[in-house]
């Protein structure tokens, strides 16, 4: 007696990603698409681990500049000040603003980090074929696909300074180098948490049984 | 919310009772058009769905949730993508925030910011805030005019109203207006004591934009569109 539980893989179904329509896989399932809305059909996210890793490799390596160079530029009655994202935080934390402090802080620092130590440790549990707490790590996952959106907040801040500062030389703000590393670790990160699938983490305890 | 009803739905495991049917395509009507067996999105394990339940369903393995119950759901969505056109109309064309220090008025729209990226060769900033604060919720909200429009009022869907769809649903993580609007209140704190910031007309209907949307997103009901939609027909 099998005592897998009915998944569509198991049953030789295809759901589609798009609409979820679950099509009877035909035998070769490279290139067939949706009858329902068309698109594409895979058994899981292709190569999953394979982009997911160098995304969240890519993306690790970028988080370091953009926390060590400064991200804006501020010059003011001819002296110039450059601020990472940290200095800015202990700027706020100075200045009382323990509000906004906070929110940069969570935005910008702690949720990138977060989220690549999670992706990290979820390929790593499917790497190993962990059965550790499946539905807690699915959870998980469906955690850091919706906070990482959050990041970009500090790249909107740049762009409103940038706009609204502009007192030619009594004050100007411009964007630093690390608000483009800082927005590459955000969407590369997005791309990171879409290309990783779920499912993975179901199959390889189910292929252990 | 209520959690007595979000209902715990009975699944084909190999404990189950009721099998399905091995290698027959779940999809395939069964007495009404809609598909009563999906495969859960995040763990793959099949769900049978109860018809006609107000229930919020959610997977019996791993808690996904699979479907929500919309109520009148065409009518409102529509409704609310069309307000949601008309702040995001009136977003773009008025002031925006305006900056008064000493004998100097700075005033921007939306756009302003945009332009200062580029005009500092940082090509790539700037078209991702373009793209995710004004072009990605534009697609969404003409997106889903588009498709709702004609099942509204005309007898079928529109041409690639399909297409469409598909496309709304995948930019849909990239439009990134209501964090557009956390960055505005801590650029406004972080100006506030330098300088007085006089918000205009287009903030207020952004910030209003945002709940539109988010009201419209939520009472759209993909299912039922899919099969009104679809492609077999």
């Amino acid at each position: 007696m099998n005592k897998r539980p009915a998944t569509a893989r198991k049953l030789g179904l295809l759901s589609c990603h798009d609409c979820y329509l679950l099509v009877e896989a035909p035998p070769a399932h490279d290139h067939c698409r949706c009858p329902r809305c068309g698109a594409a059909l895979h058994q899981r996210k292709p190569n999953s681990l394979h982009r997911t890793w160098a995304l969240v490799c890519a993306a690790i390596i970028l988080y370091i500049p953009a926390n060590v160079l400064p991200i804006t530029i501020t010059s003011a009655l001819g002296t110039r000040q450059a601020d990472t994202i940290l200095s800015g935080v202990i700027y706020f934390m100075k200045s009382g603003s323990w509000e906004i402090a906070a929110v940069i802080f969570i935005a910008s620092v702690f949720v990138p980090f977060a989220k690549l130590v999670l992706l990290v440790f979820m390929l790593l549990s499917v790497h190993f074929r962990s059965a550790w707490r499946p539905r807690d790590r699915t959870a998980l996952y469906r955690l850091t696909e919706m906070v990482g959106r959050w990041s970009m907040v500090d790249i909107y801040v740049v762009t409103i300074l940038v706009a609204l500062v502009k007192l030619g030389a009594v004050a100007t703000i411009e964007a630093g180098p690390a608000a483009v590393y800082f927005a590459a670790v955000v969407v590369i990160t997005m791309f990171a948490a879409e290309s990783f699938d779920p499912r993975l983490i179901w199959d390889v305890i189910e292929e252990d049984i | 919310m209520a959690f007595s009803r979000i209902l715990q739905i009975l699944c084909a495991t190999a404990a189950d009772s009721r099998p399905l049917p091995e290698k027959k395509p779940a999809a395939a009507p069964l007495g009404t058009g809609r598909p009563n067996v999906v495969a859960c999105h995040d763990c793959d394990l099949l769900n049978r769905l109860p018809a006609g339940t107000g229930a919020t369903l959610v997977c019996a393995r791993c808690g996904a949730v699979l479907r929500k119950h919309r109520t009148n759901s065409i009518d409102r969505s529509l409704a609310l993508a069309l307000a949601a056109l008309i702040f995001f109309i009136v977003s773009n064309s008025f002031p925006f925030l305006a900056m008064k220090s000493g004998g100097f008025i700075q005033e921007t729209t939306l756009l302003t910011g945009v332009r200062e990226l580029w005009e500092q060769e940082l090509y790539g900033l700037s078209s991702l805030v373009l793209l995710t604060c004004v072009l990605v919720p534009l697609a969404q909200i003409t997106g889903l005019l588009y498709i709702l429009a004609p099942l509204k009022w005309a007898a079928g869907p529109a041409p690639h109203a399909v297409r469409v769809f598909r496309l709304v649903q995948e930019v849909a993580p990239w439009g990134m207006m209501e964090v557009f609007m956390l960055g505005i209140l801590v650029a406004l704190v972080k100006l506030g004591k330098m300088a007085t910031i006089i918000p205009g007309i287009s903030v207020f209907s952004f910030g209003v934009l945002i709940f539109v949307m988010a009201a419209a997103f939520s009472s759209l009901d993909p299912p039922l569109l899919w099969d009104r939609l679809d492609l077999r027909r």
